[in-house]
């Protein structure tokens, strides 16, 4: 090995703390960078195999009830590949032991065999026998939440007839990843149950013998699916067909792939912004470690290195450092990645995990790792090997303190010499000083933006769930009623109040834009649940006439208040209607169109119906009104407030917390390296003024003091920074993650705030504790003898 | 013992007329005021001045580590003076030889590896052992400059400098750091290499009696030459006192 190599390895050694500390910033934005691109890749993968080998259909259509014979024409268009038609049904289910209600999905399956399509993965148990009436198969999460086990019995009320079904199988679904029952925001594994039946005990149960209701299918490989749907909407539409949807609009899919999506943006700018600042820390870092090296350079170009040799040498040293923290941070990114992709697989119930990163992200954030570094370092390199070899060896010329700034204003005349040389210090090197506090202020602001999802989620949940939503309960029916039988649910035991609601599906078109949703109409007296301007946090008053639209259901159309929206109901007769926009509020959750009850009923000129109804009700009579409300046939599904409250604190929040404690440790090593490199830099460059201090009689403690006094001035500077930051990355993220699902409402919370700073202040307190050791340990005869 | 000198009149290298001005802030520092200087094949000179009178100003300039604000260095008939970064390179490589005052020897490696740093770029270099031999330190090839005397470190930083077999071998201020007894004994090596080796040198001092172990002393009052003695009989290093 050539001797530079081998001083270049000893120096990598006595300086490994340094080492070290640069590495990890580099990987904590490596590791962000692959944690996400692995995770993006396992799900996609993960769910395109289970799709893959479960079967899942492309095409999913609902009706009222269709002769069977009808799957001949169906089967016609072309395009279709395999056919699979079921019975699907919403029914109250009853487990002995649990007081609330429970609604169930319940599908047909073949008896003897799996479906064609959309095939279940069996857990436990075995496929129904052929004759049984009584078998059913539960999914998997239900089955867990309530602690069934084969064998069980569970009782289901199939047309307003309780009867007792026992557990065949427990099983998963490509078709319910992502269980949602009606009317809930995120799925809740003890109230909403998935269950497959016999086709011909569900045919007999609610008399669709030799018909169906629900019918899936699988396009060819090449074939376009638009005209397939038109052509299914054709023949369905005598049926009482609502519009056939394409797998992407299919629920559990859509959330499935929005989380995917999610995890793409989250991909493309948490590691953005992570490497951004570890490039930019690497490269601040690097640059002041090779000025220290200036001694050095000139002495290597006094013996005649040329200036390439020695830039190549000293590049060497980064691409050293920049591979240890590459491998550092991809082993991490791994990990983390697997964890990561492993929490989803739970969460989704994969029943299989593919989980194996491409070499992409790694050589991606390789390349900027090692390309910013390098640039860093290479801007230093050039400045000193371009130096002619005496001027370099010099040390730089004393620097130039002046009474500037800092030094004879009031504030300095209580301040004591050591402060001083600080400040003194700080005003002598604005940029470098500057750039340390931006270093800080970045890893401030990585924390702020992580912590803060907490309070967005946090006002997220209040606002949703307490001020928007005053209800208790939400009850749906199983069809919409006349507005009369309210008082039925009025009178049962323990309501206080029941309001109305009726959501009609519909698509909202404008020109050439449209949105597939809903419409919202309540009373005008409705209090339980309003329309609500989730930034304004006030309720909007229901209008007489025109519709109130989510603010981002309006961009998405791209109308304003005073323009005309299509309406096309997608139930009943189907009218097509024009309805102006009279406001629009904005919301966080969902894209909300909200309209006047009776105004919409005038439209649909079906009657004074509703079909939900929001429950204020005392919860003293809990348990009698959910046995009530188990035994009102008219009630198909019932939301408990609470209930969602918990779910959503459950799944978003916890697995939240499992990103923001990553996300938090690798901030922190990022705060780590930049406080550890700054002052073990500034030590190295000061190292002979400081011993000369010990010389002086001044104690290990005060001449750390004015060390570390220094950074800790730049850190607090950073600090206050770092709010800005945190403030602009905050703001980045939420304009990032304004997806149709949800918007990020900007929030900071002064707790956010202080936790980001003593995290901070935790990093910084390690490496100083590491530092003041090395202060200790200074060396006063050898500093002072040599010429730094 | 007493040597003798032949006056060699060959020139290795030339000064002329050069100035160098440091801007520091406000104020120009004039280090050089015109000076020309000769250099002769295998003679020991002795730049001999107060600090401050411009001694390694000239000495870098004539090294090639720096450039002069006006004036020429001729070296084989090259104007070094004005010469690209890569011409410099190689002058410094291949024909100059460096001490200073503080030894700037690389803490990182041994004294044979510090020898060997030089010796690994240049082409007809001496075996780094045997440039240790001649400044006296076989036995400590192998410790860290922290492991050394003062005294050492500048033998080995000598051994570096000549182990390329420079043409011209300068010294600026290298006992200057050193008591009388170690400054001797770094001088004698010195001495050694030059007769030795016939490598022309230069040696800075602001120490008059080192003064009489050259074959010039040339003397440097506020960045001009102030005059030039030649000792008929030079004085071994050895028998040096101050
Ligand atoms: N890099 C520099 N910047 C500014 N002034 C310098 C620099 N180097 C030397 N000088 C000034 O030039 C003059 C000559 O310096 P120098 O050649 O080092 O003297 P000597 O080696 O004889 O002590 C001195 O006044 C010194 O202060
Ligand atoms: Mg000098």
């Amino acid at each position: 090995m050539k001797v530079l190599d081998r001083k270049l390895f000893r120096v990598l050694w006595t300086i490994k703390g340094q080492v070290i500390a640069i590495a990890m910033v580099i990987a904590s934005g490596i590791a962000t960078l692959v944690m996400s691109l692995s995770t993006i890749e396992a799900l996609e993968e993960t769910s395109a195999a289970y799709y893959e080998r479960y079967r899942f259909a492309d095409v999913f259509a609902q009706v009222k009830r269709a002769p069977e014979k009808l799957t001949a024409q169906i089967r016609d268009i072309p395009g279709v590949q395999t056919i699979q038609t079921r019975i699907t049904r919403y029914t109250t289910v009853d487990v002995t032991g649990f007081s609330e209600p429970v609604i169930g999905l319940l599908s047909s399956v073949p008896e003897d065999r799996q479906p064609n399509l959309n095939q279940l993965v069996l857990r436990k148990g075995s496929w129904l026998s052929s004759q049984a009436t009584d078998e059913v198969i539960i999914n998997e999460p239900f089955a867990e939440a309530h602690g069934l086990a084969i064998d069980d019995v569970i009782s289901l009320i199939l047309n307003g007839r309780k009867k007792p079904f026992r557990i065949k199988a427990i099983a998963l679904s490509p078709e319910h990843i992502y269980s949602l029952g009606p009317g809930m925001l995120l799925p809740d594994d003890q109230r909403f149950a998935v269950m497959w039946m016999g086709r011909k005990a569900m045919a007999s149960a609610f008399d669709l013998e030799s018909a169906f209701n629900d019918l899936t299918l699988t396009v060819e490989h090449q074939a376009s699916i638009n005209p397939i749907l038109d052509q299914l909407d054709v023949l369905l539409a005598p049926f009482g067909g609502i519009s056939a949807i394409e797998r992407k609009d299919q629920i559990s899919n859509w959330f499935v792939m929005n989380e995917i999506a999610q995890q793409k943006t989250m991909a493309t700018i948490l590691p953005s912004i992570f490497l951004a600042v570890s490039v930019f820390l690497t490269h601040m870092i690097l640059s002041r470690l090779i000025a220290t090296e200036r001694t050095e350079i000139g002495l290597l170009k006094a013996f005649g290195y040329s200036q390439l040799q020695v830039s190549w040498h000293y590049l060497k040293m980064v691409v050293v450092i920049c591979l240890l923290g590459i491998t550092l941070g991809s082993l991490l990114g791994l990990m983390l990645g697997r964890y990561n992709t492993q929490m989803y697989a739970d969460l989704f119930r994969f029943p299989l995990l593919v989980y194996q990163p491409g070499m992409q992200s790694f050589l991606l954030g390789g390349l900027i790792s090692v390309a910013g570094a390098l640039a860093g370092a290479m801007g230093a390199v050039s400045k000193v090997v371009q130096l002619p070899p005496a001027v370099a060896m010099s040390p730089p010329a004393p620097p130039n303190y002046q009474h500037g700034l800092f030094s004879k204003s009031w504030v300095t005349q209580w301040l004591d010499q050591p402060t001083r040389i600080a400040f003194r210090q700080i005003g002598r090197w604005p940029l470098r000083s500057f750039l340390t506090s931006t270093g800080m202020a970045f890893s401030m602001g990585l924390i702020v933006m992580t912590l803060q999802w907490n309070d967005s989620l946090g006002l997220l949940a209040q606002v949703n769930f307490f001020e928007a939503q005053k209800q208790d309960l939400m009850v749906g029916l199983a069809e919409p009623k006349k507005l009369r039988a309210l008082h039925d649910l009025e009178h049962l035991p323990g309501v206080m109040r029941a309001e109305p609601v009726r959501y009609i599906s519909a698509d909202l078109r404008s020109e050439h834009r449209s949105h597939r949703g809903s419409i919202t109409a309540m009373a005008a007296d409705n209090q339980l649940q309003s329309i609500y301007d989730d930034a304004a946090r006030q309720s909007v008053p229901v209008p007489d006439e025109g519709l109130i639209l989510a603010e981002r259901l309006a961009e998405k159309l791209q109308v304003s208040k005073g323009d005309l929206v299509r309406i096309d109901v997608l139930e009943g007769r189907r009218p097509s209607l024009l309805i102006p926009v009279v406001d629009t509020v904005e919301t966080y959750l969902g894209m909300a169109a909200y309209a006047n009850l009776t105004a919409m009923n005038r439209l649909l000129m079906d009657g004074e119906l509703f079909q939900f109804a929001n429950l204020k009700t005392d919860s003293l009579q809990a348990a009698d009104l959910f046995y009530a409300l188990k035994n009102t046939p008219m009630v198909s599904s019932v939301m408990v407030k609470q209930a969602a409250l918990d779910a959503f604190n459950e799944t978003l929040v916890e697995h939240l917390m499992v990103f923001i404690t990553m996300f938090i440790v690798l901030a922190g090593m990022v705060a780590f390296g930049v406080t550890y490199n700054s002052t073990r830099i500034a030590l190295s460059e000061r190292g002979r003024e400081l011993a000369t201090l010990r010389v002086l009689g001044f104690t290990h403690g005060e001449t750390s003091y004015v060390l570390l006094g220094e950074v800790t001035l730049l850190i607090l500077l950073g600090l206050l920074l770092g709010s800005l930051v945190g403030w602009g990355l905050v703001w980045s993220m939420a304009a990032a993650f304004d997806t149709e699902l949800f918007r990020v409402p900007l929030v900071i919370s002064e707790a956010t705030i202080a936790w980001s700073m003593i995290i901070v202040l935790l990093a910084a307190m390690l490496s100083f504790t590491l530092i003041s050791g090395r202060v200790r340990r200074l060396d006063l005869i050898k500093v002072l003898k040599t010429r730094e | 013992m007493t040597t003798v000198k032949k006056q060699s009149t060959k020139t290795v290298l030339s000064a002329r007329k050069l100035t160098k001005v440091y801007h520091t802030g406000a104020i120009d520092v004039w280090a050089l005021r015109g000076v020309d200087f000769d250099l002769y094949a295998n003679e020991m000179v002795v730049l001999l001045g107060a600090s401050g009178s411009g001694k390694s100003t000239l000495l870098n300039i004539l090294g090639g580590l720096d450039v002069p604000t006006e004036g020429k260095v001729i070296y084989a008939d090259h104007d070094i003076s004005h010469a690209n970064d890569k011409a410099l390179t190689r002058f410094r490589r291949d024909h100059v030889g460096f001490v200073f005052q503080f030894y700037n020897l690389i803490p990182s490696l041994t004294a044979l590896e510090n020898v060997a740093l030089v010796t690994e770029i240049t082409p007809d270099a001496l075996d780094p052992a045997k440039a240790l031999d001649l400044v006296g330190l076989t036995e400590r090839m192998n410790h860290f400059p922290a492991q050394l005397s003062g005294g050492e470190q500048q033998r080995i930083a000598i051994a570096r400098a000549i182990a390329k077999q420079p043409d011209i071998l300068l010294c600026d201020e290298p006992t200057g750091a050193l008591d009388m007894q170690t400054g001797i004994m770094v001088l004698q090596a010195i001495e050694n290499i030059n007769q030795e080796l016939g490598t022309t040198t230069a040696v800075i001092t602001h120490n008059a009696v080192v003064g009489q172990m050259a074959d010039r002393i040339i003397y440097l009052s506020d960045g001009q030459i102030a005059g030039i003695d030649v000792n008929q009989q030079r004085l071994p290093a050895s028998q040096l006192e101050w």
